[in-house]
Protein backbone atom coordinates (compact mmCIF):
# COMPACT_ATOMS: atom_id res chain seq x y z
CA UNK A 1 0.00 0.00 0.00
CA UNK A 2 3.31 1.97 -0.11
CA UNK A 3 3.63 5.28 0.54
CA UNK A 4 0.96 6.42 3.32
CA UNK A 5 0.51 10.03 2.33
CA UNK A 6 -0.70 11.30 5.70
CA UNK A 7 -2.79 14.38 4.16
CA UNK A 8 -5.95 16.33 4.77
CA UNK A 9 -5.91 17.34 7.67
CA UNK A 10 -3.47 20.13 9.17
CA UNK A 11 -1.32 22.58 7.36
CA UNK A 12 1.69 20.25 7.61
CA UNK A 13 0.01 18.00 5.50
CA UNK A 14 -1.34 20.17 2.81
CA UNK A 15 2.82 21.26 2.66
CA UNK A 16 3.59 17.10 1.99
CA UNK A 17 0.48 16.13 -0.39
CA UNK A 18 -0.83 19.06 -1.61
CA UNK A 19 -0.28 19.93 -5.47
CA UNK A 20 2.45 22.95 -6.33
CA UNK A 21 -0.58 24.85 -7.76
CA UNK A 22 -2.77 24.22 -4.92
CA UNK A 23 -5.12 26.89 -3.18
CA UNK A 24 -4.26 25.75 -0.19
CA UNK A 25 -0.58 26.53 -0.42
CA UNK A 26 0.04 30.58 -1.13
CA UNK A 27 1.85 30.48 2.06
CA UNK A 28 4.98 28.69 2.56
CA UNK A 29 6.64 28.00 5.47
CA UNK A 30 10.38 28.42 5.99
CA UNK A 31 12.41 25.19 6.82
CA UNK A 32 13.65 25.88 10.64
CA UNK A 33 14.62 23.69 13.19
CA UNK A 34 11.93 21.36 14.75
CA UNK A 35 10.57 22.85 17.71
CA UNK A 36 9.31 20.65 20.99
CA UNK A 37 6.76 21.65 23.58
CA UNK A 38 7.47 20.53 26.63
CA UNK A 39 4.63 18.17 26.45
CA UNK A 40 7.11 16.13 23.82
CA UNK A 41 8.77 13.33 26.41
CA UNK A 42 5.21 12.99 27.51
CA UNK A 43 3.78 12.41 24.30
CA UNK A 44 6.26 9.77 23.22
CA UNK A 45 5.76 7.75 26.65
CA UNK A 46 2.10 7.66 25.89
CA UNK A 47 3.05 6.19 22.64
CA UNK A 48 1.90 8.93 20.42
CA UNK A 49 2.74 8.97 16.56
CA UNK A 50 4.54 12.40 16.22
CA UNK A 51 4.35 14.56 12.92
CA UNK A 52 5.87 17.68 11.84
CA UNK A 53 2.82 20.06 12.32
CA UNK A 54 4.06 23.44 10.76
CA UNK A 55 7.60 23.20 12.46
CA UNK A 56 6.40 21.63 15.50
CA UNK A 57 7.17 17.93 16.51
CA UNK A 58 3.40 17.31 17.86
CA UNK A 59 1.42 13.92 18.60
CA UNK A 60 -1.19 13.39 15.77
CA UNK A 61 -2.76 10.23 17.77
CA UNK A 62 -2.10 8.09 20.14
CA UNK A 63 -2.34 4.25 19.35
CA UNK A 64 -2.12 2.90 22.63
CA UNK A 65 -5.05 4.74 23.72
CA UNK A 66 -7.06 3.92 20.75
CA UNK A 67 -6.08 6.17 17.78
CA UNK A 68 -7.78 9.10 16.39
CA UNK A 69 -11.52 7.73 16.49
CA UNK A 70 -11.29 6.99 19.51
CA UNK A 71 -9.81 9.96 20.88
CA UNK A 72 -12.97 12.01 19.18
CA UNK A 73 -15.64 10.34 20.43
CA UNK A 74 -14.06 10.75 23.80
CA UNK A 75 -14.19 14.64 23.55
CA UNK A 76 -17.85 14.37 22.19
CA UNK A 77 -19.10 11.79 24.94
CA UNK A 78 -16.59 12.15 27.96
CA UNK A 79 -13.18 14.32 27.83
CA UNK A 80 -9.95 14.28 25.93
CA UNK A 81 -6.99 16.19 27.02
CA UNK A 82 -4.97 18.13 24.19
CA UNK A 83 -1.76 19.72 24.35
CA UNK A 84 -1.82 23.07 22.12
CA UNK A 85 1.23 24.66 23.65
CA UNK A 86 2.24 25.32 19.94
CA UNK A 87 -0.29 28.14 19.80
CA UNK A 88 0.78 31.43 20.27
CA UNK A 89 -0.17 33.93 23.02
CA UNK A 90 0.93 37.87 22.21
CA UNK A 91 0.17 40.71 25.05
CA UNK A 92 -1.16 44.39 24.26
CA UNK A 93 -1.06 46.53 26.97
CA UNK A 94 -0.90 50.08 27.68
CA UNK A 95 -3.03 53.47 27.96
CA UNK A 96 -3.97 52.60 24.24
CA UNK A 97 -4.29 48.89 24.44
CA UNK A 98 -7.98 48.97 23.38
CA UNK A 99 -7.64 51.20 20.39
CA UNK A 100 -4.74 49.42 19.35
CA UNK A 101 -6.96 46.02 19.80
CA UNK A 102 -9.86 47.51 17.69
CA UNK A 103 -7.37 48.51 14.91
CA UNK A 104 -6.27 45.15 14.20
CA UNK A 105 -8.95 43.21 14.62
CA UNK A 106 -12.02 42.87 13.01
CA UNK A 107 -14.73 42.17 16.06
CA UNK A 108 -15.22 44.93 18.57
CA UNK A 109 -13.68 44.40 21.52
CA UNK A 110 -14.90 47.75 23.16
CA UNK A 111 -17.72 45.70 24.88
CA UNK A 112 -15.89 43.42 26.53
CA UNK A 113 -15.85 42.48 30.36
CA UNK A 114 -12.15 41.94 32.25
CA UNK A 115 -12.12 38.06 32.47
CA UNK A 116 -14.61 38.04 28.35
CA UNK A 117 -12.90 35.95 25.24
CA UNK A 118 -13.86 37.10 22.32
CA UNK A 119 -13.66 35.45 18.66
CA UNK A 120 -11.90 37.98 16.27
CA UNK A 121 -9.16 37.80 13.10
CA UNK A 122 -6.81 39.79 12.20
CA UNK A 123 -6.96 41.04 8.88
CA UNK A 124 -4.83 42.88 5.67
CA UNK A 125 -5.26 45.92 3.96
CA UNK A 126 -7.27 43.86 1.20
CA UNK A 127 -10.01 41.98 3.88
CA UNK A 128 -8.20 39.02 3.72
CA UNK A 129 -6.58 37.04 6.91
CA UNK A 130 -3.67 37.29 8.53
CA UNK A 131 -5.12 35.04 11.21
CA UNK A 132 -7.93 34.19 13.32
CA UNK A 133 -7.67 34.90 17.10
CA UNK A 134 -9.15 34.76 20.46
CA UNK A 135 -9.19 38.30 22.47
CA UNK A 136 -8.88 37.86 26.34
CA UNK A 137 -9.50 41.18 28.17
CA UNK A 138 -7.06 40.60 31.28
CA UNK A 139 -7.32 43.72 32.72
CA UNK A 140 -8.45 47.80 32.18
CA UNK A 141 -5.89 48.30 29.42
CA UNK A 142 -4.61 44.70 29.46
CA UNK A 143 -5.26 42.27 26.19
CA UNK A 144 -4.04 38.92 24.88
CA UNK A 145 -4.46 37.47 21.29
CA UNK A 146 -4.32 33.89 21.26
CA UNK A 147 -2.87 32.89 17.73
CA UNK A 148 -1.93 29.96 15.71
CA UNK A 149 0.56 28.30 15.26
CA UNK A 150 2.15 28.37 11.81
CA UNK A 151 1.46 31.87 11.46
CA UNK A 152 3.09 32.62 15.16
CA UNK A 153 6.13 34.51 13.57
CA UNK A 154 4.08 36.56 11.26
CA UNK A 155 1.28 37.36 14.00
CA UNK A 156 4.03 38.82 16.10
CA UNK A 157 5.11 41.05 13.65
CA UNK A 158 2.19 42.03 12.08
CA UNK A 159 0.99 43.33 15.90
CA UNK A 160 4.17 44.99 16.80
CA UNK A 161 4.14 46.81 13.42
CA UNK A 162 0.89 48.01 13.41
CA UNK A 163 0.08 49.02 16.84
CA UNK A 164 3.09 50.73 17.17
CA UNK A 165 1.38 54.20 16.34
CA UNK A 166 -0.62 53.44 20.05
CA UNK A 167 0.59 54.26 23.38
CA UNK A 168 0.75 50.22 24.27
CA UNK A 169 3.65 47.42 23.97
CA UNK A 170 3.01 44.33 22.02
CA UNK A 171 4.31 41.11 24.30
CA UNK A 172 5.43 38.13 22.41
CA UNK A 173 4.63 35.42 25.66
CA UNK A 174 4.31 32.36 23.02
CA UNK A 175 6.83 30.63 25.00
CA UNK A 176 5.74 31.59 28.49
CA UNK A 177 3.03 28.64 28.63
CA UNK A 178 2.31 25.38 28.45
CA UNK A 179 -1.47 25.61 26.91
CA UNK A 180 -3.20 21.94 27.83
CA UNK A 181 -6.98 21.85 26.50
CA UNK A 182 -9.34 19.45 28.67
CA UNK A 183 -12.56 19.30 26.23
CA UNK A 184 -15.78 17.71 26.22
CA UNK A 185 -19.13 17.78 28.31
CA UNK A 186 -16.82 16.09 31.68
CA UNK A 187 -14.42 18.90 31.02
CA UNK A 188 -15.83 20.85 33.55
CA UNK A 189 -15.45 18.14 36.26
CA UNK A 190 -12.44 16.93 34.94
CA UNK A 191 -10.51 20.44 36.11
CA UNK A 192 -12.61 21.01 38.92
CA UNK A 193 -10.87 18.52 40.38
CA UNK A 194 -7.88 20.39 39.81
CA UNK A 195 -8.97 23.41 41.00
CA UNK A 196 -10.06 25.94 43.77
CA UNK A 197 -11.78 28.20 40.92
CA UNK A 198 -15.41 27.46 41.15
CA UNK A 199 -15.80 26.50 37.41
CA UNK A 200 -19.39 26.99 37.53
CA UNK A 201 -18.82 30.27 37.72
CA UNK A 202 -17.20 30.59 34.34
CA UNK A 203 -19.47 31.00 30.91
CA UNK A 204 -18.37 29.83 27.60
CA UNK A 205 -16.04 32.17 26.12
CA UNK A 206 -15.20 33.78 29.61
CA UNK A 207 -12.16 32.87 31.98
CA UNK A 208 -10.66 32.70 35.05
CA UNK A 209 -7.58 32.88 37.20
CA UNK A 210 -7.27 29.84 39.89
CA UNK A 211 -5.08 27.48 41.61
CA UNK A 212 -4.63 24.21 39.91
CA UNK A 213 -2.77 21.77 40.61
CA UNK A 214 -0.65 24.10 43.74
CA UNK A 215 0.01 26.50 41.24
CA UNK A 216 -0.85 29.53 41.84
CA UNK A 217 -3.16 32.26 39.26
CA UNK A 218 -3.31 30.15 36.74
CA UNK A 219 -5.35 31.36 33.59
CA UNK A 220 -8.50 29.30 32.87
CA UNK A 221 -10.08 29.77 29.71
CA UNK A 222 -13.47 28.23 28.58
CA UNK A 223 -12.04 27.88 25.36
CA UNK A 224 -11.87 25.20 22.88
CA UNK A 225 -11.09 23.97 19.65
CA UNK A 226 -13.27 21.10 19.11
CA UNK A 227 -16.85 22.36 18.88
CA UNK A 228 -17.93 21.05 22.83
CA UNK A 229 -17.83 22.34 26.05
CA UNK A 230 -14.24 22.71 27.45
CA UNK A 231 -11.00 24.43 29.12
CA UNK A 232 -7.67 25.95 28.01
CA UNK A 233 -5.08 26.17 30.80
CA UNK A 234 -2.29 27.84 30.61
CA UNK A 235 0.42 26.69 32.85
CA UNK A 236 4.49 27.34 33.40
CA UNK A 237 6.47 25.81 30.67
CA UNK A 238 9.14 24.12 32.09
CA UNK A 239 9.23 20.06 31.66
CA UNK A 240 8.35 19.07 34.77
CA UNK A 241 5.80 21.27 36.28
CA UNK A 242 4.10 20.62 32.77
CA UNK A 243 4.30 16.88 32.74
CA UNK A 244 2.90 16.98 36.36
CA UNK A 245 -0.06 18.98 35.43
CA UNK A 246 -0.94 16.59 32.84
CA UNK A 247 -0.59 13.30 34.39
CA UNK A 248 -2.41 15.53 37.21
CA UNK A 249 -5.40 15.54 34.48
CA UNK A 250 -5.17 11.96 33.17
CA UNK A 251 -5.85 10.87 36.45
CA UNK A 252 -8.57 13.51 37.58
CA UNK A 253 -10.47 12.30 34.22
CA UNK A 254 -10.05 8.65 34.87
CA UNK A 255 -13.35 8.11 35.68
CA UNK A 256 -14.73 9.91 32.70
CA UNK A 257 -12.87 7.45 30.78
CA UNK A 258 -10.02 10.37 29.80
CA UNK A 259 -7.59 10.18 26.78
CA UNK A 260 -5.14 11.92 25.34
CA UNK A 261 -5.66 13.40 22.18
CA UNK A 262 -3.88 14.34 18.81
CA UNK A 263 -3.81 17.14 16.27
CA UNK A 264 -5.89 14.36 14.06
CA UNK A 265 -8.98 14.04 16.47
CA UNK A 266 -8.29 17.92 16.71
CA UNK A 267 -8.75 18.40 13.26
CA UNK A 268 -12.02 16.49 12.57
CA UNK A 269 -13.55 17.74 16.04
CA UNK A 270 -13.24 21.21 14.39
CA UNK A 271 -14.47 20.07 10.39
CA UNK A 272 -17.65 18.67 12.27
CA UNK A 273 -18.14 22.25 14.42
CA UNK A 274 -17.08 24.26 10.96
CA UNK A 275 -14.41 25.88 13.07
CA UNK A 276 -12.33 27.57 10.01
CA UNK A 277 -8.14 26.26 10.06
CA UNK A 278 -5.91 29.39 8.80
CA UNK A 279 -4.68 28.01 5.48
CA UNK A 280 -8.06 26.29 4.74
CA UNK A 281 -10.81 27.77 5.42
CA UNK A 282 -9.08 31.51 5.88
CA UNK A 283 -6.06 32.49 4.31
CA UNK A 284 -4.05 35.59 3.16
CA UNK A 285 -6.20 35.45 -0.30
CA UNK A 286 -9.82 34.42 1.47
CA UNK A 287 -11.75 37.21 2.80
CA UNK A 288 -14.30 37.60 5.67
CA UNK A 289 -17.15 37.63 3.42
CA UNK A 290 -16.01 34.40 1.53
CA UNK A 291 -15.49 32.71 4.85
CA UNK A 292 -18.85 33.50 6.27
CA UNK A 293 -17.25 34.86 9.55
CA UNK A 294 -19.10 38.34 9.22
CA UNK A 295 -20.76 37.19 13.10
CA UNK A 296 -17.65 38.35 14.03
CA UNK A 297 -17.01 41.57 11.67
CA UNK A 298 -18.23 44.86 13.46
CA UNK A 299 -18.25 46.70 10.59
CA UNK A 300 -19.97 49.55 12.44
CA UNK A 301 -17.07 49.84 15.29
CA UNK A 302 -15.57 52.49 13.87
CA UNK A 303 -12.71 52.34 11.15
CA UNK A 304 -9.69 48.98 11.33
CA UNK A 305 -7.31 47.18 8.80
CA UNK A 306 -9.30 45.85 5.95
CA UNK A 307 -12.55 47.63 6.83
CA UNK A 308 -12.79 49.63 3.63
CA UNK A 309 -11.56 46.92 1.44
CA UNK A 310 -14.66 44.81 2.96
CA UNK A 311 -16.94 47.46 2.45
CA UNK A 312 -16.22 47.54 -1.74
CA UNK A 313 -15.70 43.82 -1.49
CA UNK A 314 -19.01 43.57 -0.35
CA UNK A 315 -20.47 46.35 -2.87
CA UNK A 316 -19.04 44.73 -5.55
CA UNK A 317 -21.07 41.43 -4.60
CA UNK A 318 -19.66 38.01 -3.57
CA UNK A 319 -18.66 35.96 -5.71
CA UNK A 320 -17.90 32.34 -4.24
CA UNK A 321 -18.30 31.50 -0.62
CA UNK A 322 -17.34 28.22 2.16
CA UNK A 323 -20.44 25.73 2.17
CA UNK A 324 -20.51 22.29 3.50
CA UNK A 325 -20.92 19.34 1.61
CA UNK A 326 -22.25 15.33 2.18
CA UNK A 327 -20.65 13.04 0.05
CA UNK A 328 -23.99 11.25 -1.44
CA UNK A 329 -22.00 8.50 -3.77
CA UNK A 330 -19.05 6.90 -1.95
CA UNK A 331 -15.56 8.44 -1.42
CA UNK A 332 -13.78 11.05 0.52
CA UNK A 333 -13.68 14.65 0.10
CA UNK A 334 -10.17 15.71 1.33
CA UNK A 335 -8.37 18.95 1.31
CA UNK A 336 -7.32 20.55 -1.93
CA UNK A 337 -9.78 18.49 -4.24
CA UNK A 338 -11.51 19.81 -7.06
CA UNK A 339 -15.22 20.92 -6.97
CA UNK A 340 -17.20 20.33 -10.49
CA UNK A 341 -20.41 21.37 -11.25
CA UNK A 342 -22.71 18.00 -12.65
CA UNK A 343 -21.33 18.88 -16.05
CA UNK A 344 -17.73 18.29 -14.76
CA UNK A 345 -16.55 22.19 -14.88
CA UNK A 346 -14.71 23.02 -12.15
CA UNK A 347 -16.15 25.15 -10.10
CA UNK A 348 -14.19 25.22 -6.69
CA UNK A 349 -12.09 23.55 -4.26
CA UNK A 350 -12.12 21.79 -1.30
CA UNK A 351 -10.54 23.62 2.10
CA UNK A 352 -11.22 20.46 4.78
CA UNK A 353 -12.30 16.82 4.09
CA UNK A 354 -12.62 13.68 6.26
CA UNK A 355 -14.84 11.04 7.05
CA UNK A 356 -16.79 12.45 10.58
CA UNK A 357 -15.59 9.87 13.34
CA UNK A 358 -18.95 11.21 15.25
CA UNK A 359 -21.78 12.05 12.22
CA UNK A 360 -20.09 8.94 10.66
CA UNK A 361 -20.47 10.15 7.31
CA UNK A 362 -17.91 12.44 4.47
CA UNK A 363 -17.56 15.57 4.76
CA UNK A 364 -15.79 18.87 3.86
CA UNK A 365 -16.10 22.38 3.84
CA UNK A 366 -15.09 23.87 0.19
CA UNK A 367 -15.65 26.92 -1.51
CA UNK A 368 -17.93 27.18 -4.55
CA UNK A 369 -19.72 30.14 -6.46
CA UNK A 370 -22.91 31.43 -4.84
CA UNK A 371 -24.83 29.72 -7.50
CA UNK A 372 -24.00 26.51 -6.33
CA UNK A 373 -24.22 27.06 -2.61
CA UNK A 374 -27.64 26.79 -1.51
CA UNK A 375 -28.60 23.85 0.94
CA UNK A 376 -29.22 20.34 -1.12
CA UNK A 377 -27.20 21.74 -4.34
CA UNK A 378 -25.96 19.21 -6.44
CA UNK A 379 -21.91 19.12 -6.73
CA UNK A 380 -19.16 16.49 -7.31
CA UNK A 381 -15.85 16.36 -5.84
CA UNK A 382 -13.43 14.80 -8.23
CA UNK A 383 -11.47 11.66 -6.25
CA UNK A 384 -8.82 10.36 -8.02
CA UNK A 385 -9.89 11.66 -11.08
CA UNK A 386 -13.84 10.33 -10.45
CA UNK A 387 -16.41 12.76 -10.32
CA UNK A 388 -17.93 11.92 -6.51
CA UNK A 389 -21.83 13.13 -5.97
CA UNK A 390 -22.35 15.89 -2.72
CA UNK A 391 -24.66 17.59 -1.54
CA UNK A 392 -24.30 21.37 0.15
CA UNK A 393 -25.65 20.32 3.80
CA UNK A 394 -25.97 23.11 6.47
CA UNK A 395 -23.32 23.34 8.83
CA UNK A 396 -22.12 23.42 11.94
CA UNK A 397 -22.95 19.75 10.80
CA UNK A 398 -22.52 18.91 14.14
CA UNK A 399 -23.73 21.46 17.23
CA UNK A 400 -23.12 20.35 21.06
CA UNK A 401 -26.47 19.60 22.87
CA UNK A 402 -28.08 22.29 25.05
CA UNK A 403 -26.58 21.88 28.72
CA UNK A 404 -29.49 21.22 30.92
CA UNK A 405 -30.70 23.59 33.11
CA UNK B 1 2.39 -9.41 14.86
CA UNK B 2 3.09 -12.47 13.54
CA UNK B 3 3.49 -12.37 9.74
CA UNK B 4 2.39 -15.91 8.10
CA UNK B 5 5.12 -17.80 6.72
CA UNK B 6 2.82 -19.25 3.79
CA UNK B 7 2.33 -15.70 2.37
CA UNK B 8 4.82 -13.22 0.21
CA UNK B 9 5.21 -9.75 0.81
CA UNK B 10 6.05 -6.21 -1.13
CA UNK B 11 8.08 -3.37 0.46
CA UNK B 12 4.57 -1.24 -0.49
CA UNK B 13 3.11 -3.78 2.39
CA UNK B 14 0.83 -5.66 0.35
CA UNK B 15 0.68 -9.45 1.04
CA UNK B 16 0.10 -11.80 -1.77
CA UNK B 17 -1.01 -15.47 -0.60
CA UNK B 18 -0.40 -18.05 -3.90
CA UNK B 19 -2.91 -21.11 -3.93
CA UNK B 20 -2.12 -22.94 -7.01
CA UNK B 21 -2.91 -20.54 -9.94
CA UNK B 22 -5.40 -18.18 -7.59
CA UNK B 23 -3.34 -15.27 -5.40
CA UNK B 24 -5.39 -13.44 -2.87
CA UNK B 25 -4.20 -9.44 -1.57
CA UNK B 26 -3.85 -7.75 1.53
CA UNK B 27 -2.17 -4.76 3.09
CA UNK B 28 -0.18 -6.19 6.26
CA UNK B 29 -0.74 -5.45 9.75
CA UNK B 30 2.28 -2.91 9.31
CA UNK B 31 0.07 -1.15 7.28
CA UNK B 32 -2.97 -0.92 9.04
CA UNK B 33 -1.24 0.07 11.73
CA UNK B 34 0.64 3.13 10.27
CA UNK B 35 -2.98 4.07 8.67
CA UNK B 36 -4.67 3.91 11.97
CA UNK B 37 -8.42 3.80 11.41
CA UNK B 38 -9.47 2.83 8.07
CA UNK B 39 -12.91 4.14 6.95
CA UNK B 40 -12.77 3.61 3.32
CA UNK B 41 -11.61 0.63 1.17
CA UNK B 42 -12.20 1.09 -2.52
CA UNK B 43 -10.93 -1.66 -5.17
CA UNK B 44 -11.21 -2.80 -8.65
CA UNK B 45 -13.82 -4.87 -10.34
CA UNK B 46 -13.81 -7.72 -11.19
CA UNK B 47 -12.37 -8.98 -14.75
CA UNK B 48 -10.32 -6.29 -14.34
CA UNK B 49 -6.15 -6.80 -14.96
CA UNK B 50 -3.84 -5.87 -12.62
CA UNK B 51 -0.32 -5.26 -13.46
CA UNK B 52 2.59 -6.19 -10.97
CA UNK B 53 3.62 -2.86 -9.23
CA UNK B 54 0.55 -0.95 -10.59
CA UNK B 55 -2.54 0.54 -8.63
CA UNK B 56 -5.18 -1.76 -7.57
CA UNK B 57 -7.47 0.63 -5.49
CA UNK B 58 -7.04 3.05 -2.48
CA UNK B 59 -7.34 2.54 1.09
CA UNK B 60 -7.92 5.40 3.17
CA UNK B 61 -7.88 5.94 7.41
CA UNK B 62 -9.85 9.04 8.64
CA UNK B 63 -6.30 11.17 7.98
CA UNK B 64 -4.48 9.64 5.21
CA UNK B 65 -4.88 8.63 1.88
CA UNK B 66 -2.65 5.41 0.67
CA UNK B 67 -2.53 3.29 -2.85
CA UNK B 68 -2.65 -0.60 -2.59
CA UNK B 69 -0.13 -2.28 -5.53
CA UNK B 70 -0.75 -5.53 -7.26
CA UNK B 71 2.24 -7.26 -6.26
CA UNK B 72 1.90 -9.74 -8.53
CA UNK B 73 0.22 -9.01 -12.48
CA UNK B 74 -3.15 -11.59 -13.08
CA UNK B 75 -7.16 -11.36 -13.79
CA UNK B 76 -9.63 -10.07 -10.77
CA UNK B 77 -11.72 -13.07 -9.69
CA UNK B 78 -13.33 -11.84 -6.69
CA UNK B 79 -13.34 -8.58 -4.39
CA UNK B 80 -14.09 -8.66 -0.66
CA UNK B 81 -17.53 -6.85 -1.16
CA UNK B 82 -17.79 -6.91 2.78
CA UNK B 83 -14.92 -4.29 3.20
CA UNK B 84 -17.22 -1.52 1.32
CA UNK B 85 -18.88 -2.00 4.68
CA UNK B 86 -16.78 -2.89 7.32
CA UNK B 87 -12.96 -1.44 6.41
CA UNK B 88 -12.56 -1.47 10.31
CA UNK B 89 -12.05 -5.34 9.72
CA UNK B 90 -8.32 -4.44 7.90
CA UNK B 91 -7.83 -2.96 11.03
CA UNK B 92 -8.68 -5.84 13.24
CA UNK B 93 -7.21 -8.83 11.15
CA UNK B 94 -5.17 -7.01 8.32
CA UNK B 95 -3.76 -10.74 7.52
CA UNK B 96 -7.10 -12.24 7.00
CA UNK B 97 -9.12 -9.35 5.56
CA UNK B 98 -8.39 -10.17 1.92
CA UNK B 99 -9.23 -7.74 -0.19
CA UNK B 100 -8.69 -8.95 -3.92
CA UNK B 101 -8.60 -12.44 -5.92
CA UNK B 102 -7.17 -13.12 -8.81
CA UNK B 103 -5.70 -15.77 -11.48
CA UNK B 104 -2.27 -15.54 -11.55
CA UNK B 105 -0.67 -14.73 -15.44
CA UNK B 106 2.55 -15.74 -14.05
CA UNK B 107 2.52 -17.81 -10.86
CA UNK B 108 6.33 -17.90 -10.82
CA UNK B 109 5.95 -13.35 -10.31
CA UNK B 110 5.08 -14.28 -6.35
CA UNK B 111 8.93 -15.75 -5.90
CA UNK B 112 10.07 -12.46 -6.12
CA UNK B 113 8.32 -11.04 -3.18
CA UNK B 114 9.45 -10.98 0.17
CA UNK B 115 9.35 -13.69 2.35
CA UNK B 116 7.65 -13.17 6.15
CA UNK B 117 11.29 -12.78 7.97
CA UNK B 118 12.67 -10.81 5.10
CA UNK B 119 9.64 -8.51 5.11
CA UNK B 120 9.97 -8.16 8.81
CA UNK B 121 13.31 -7.33 8.89
CA UNK B 122 12.85 -4.68 6.20
CA UNK B 123 9.98 -3.24 8.34
CA UNK B 124 12.15 -2.95 11.28
CA UNK B 125 14.75 -1.80 9.53
CA UNK B 126 12.10 1.26 8.27
CA UNK B 127 11.85 1.99 11.77
CA UNK B 128 8.43 0.43 12.15
CA UNK B 129 6.92 -1.96 14.93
Amino acid sequence: MARVTVLSYTNLISAICAPKDSPLSSETVAATPIRKTALNAVHRQMGAKMVDFNGWDMPVEYPPVGGLMKEHLAVRNGVGVFDVSHMGDIRIAGPQALAAVQHITMNDAAGMAIGQCRYSAMLYPQGTFVDDVIVHRMGEDDYMLVINAGTREKDVNWVTQNTRQFDCKAENLSDNYTQIAIQGPKGVNTLQKLTDADLSQVKFYWFTHGTVCGLPNILIARTGYTAEDGFEIYVPTDEPTSARVWYAVMDAGKEFGIVPCGLGARNTLRLEGRLPLYGHEISDTINVWEAGLERFLKMEKGDFTGRAALERAKADGIKRTLVGLESVDRGIPRDGYKVLDLNGKEIGYVTSGSYAPFLKKNIALAYVPLEHSAIGSEVAVEIRNQPVKCKVIPTPFYKRPKKQA
Amino acid sequence: MAYPVDYRYTKEHEWLKVEGNTGTIGITDHAQESLGDIVFVELPKVGSELTAGKTLGTVESVKAVSDIFAPVSGTVTEVNEALNTSPEQVNKDAHGAWMVKLKLKDPSEASRLLSAADYEKYVAAEGGH
